[in-house]
């Protein structure tokens, strides 16, 4: 089971500097502990340090927001489509 | 006042000028914020984004409205050039929050301070990885000042 993951410019240094990488995984709990066998440093990247989902490092699944999905339990499907997208916000 | 090294340069027109300043003003004192991409360094394009938290010290874009213009970027072969953002109260100098949540090291953060009304200053930077570095901001191909004003 593939499925695609668009990785943003500031999180490239772990995939040498791939903009998509692929996956695997049933959840997105399982799919980023895959990419981060692939891709070491990419996985806690898009954690919280809870192991959670990170505040400002946000993912999506065929663009909804796994928030409103189910967390890291988000059910993942071949041929899926995962954008990570960091947020853009300060003071 | 504060100073960063000066390294690199912005090119904006003077529409893209105008229209910043006229939108930081447009919710004043809140903070905006927006986009604005284009193609080797020449801006195509403006994208105007809701501050989802409409506060005078913090800003933050709407995730969805963000990937929508990311997606449109990419339909268009454009790149994101700059994002922009209001300081109503401070100097246009990136804030330890600003320089905290500065995951895009490949735009140019723009800020446009309104602290003094009637002289809005725009400065443009790089940060990445915690540090900062100012650039020279064009403005129709001429020399904008630049540093702490």
């Amino acid at each position: 089971m593939s499925i695609e993951v668009r990785v943003p410019t500031v999180l490239r240094k772990h995939t040498g500097g791939e903009k998509r990488v692929e996956g695997q995984g049933a959840t997105l709990r399982e799919l980023v502990a895959d990419l981060e066998r692939r891709h070491p440093g990419l996985g806690p990247a898009l954690l919280a340090e809870d192991g959670g989902l990170h505040r400002f490092i946000q993912t999506y699944v065929n663009d909804e927001d796994v928030r409103f999905l189910g967390g890291m339990e988000t059910p993942l499907e071949e041929g899926d489509s995962v954008s990570i997208l960091p947020a853009v916000a300060g003071g | 006042m504060t100073k960063a090294a000066i390294a690199g340069r912005i090119d904006l027109d003077t529409a893209t000028v105008d229209a910043l300043v006229a939108r930081a003003r447009s919710d004043h004192p809140y903070e905006v914020c927006g986009l604005l991409a284009g193609r080797d360094g020449v801006v195509r394009r403006h994208y105007p984004i809701a501050n989802a938290e409409r506060s005078m010290t913090y800003y933050a874009m709407d995730g969805k409205v963000l990937l929508g213009a990311m997606r449109d970027m990419e339909e268009r072969d454009t790149e994101l050039l700059a994002i922009y953002h209001s300081h109503t109260h401070t100097e246009a100098f990136p804030s330890p929050t600003d320089v905290e949540l500065a995951f895009y090291p490949e735009a140019v953060y723009l800020i446009v301070s309104l602290q003094e009304p009637g002289q809005p200053v725009l400065r443009g930077f790089d940060i990445v990885e915690g540090k900062v570095t100012e650039r020279t901001v064009f403005v129709d191909g001429e020399e904008a000042a630049t540093g702490p004003r």
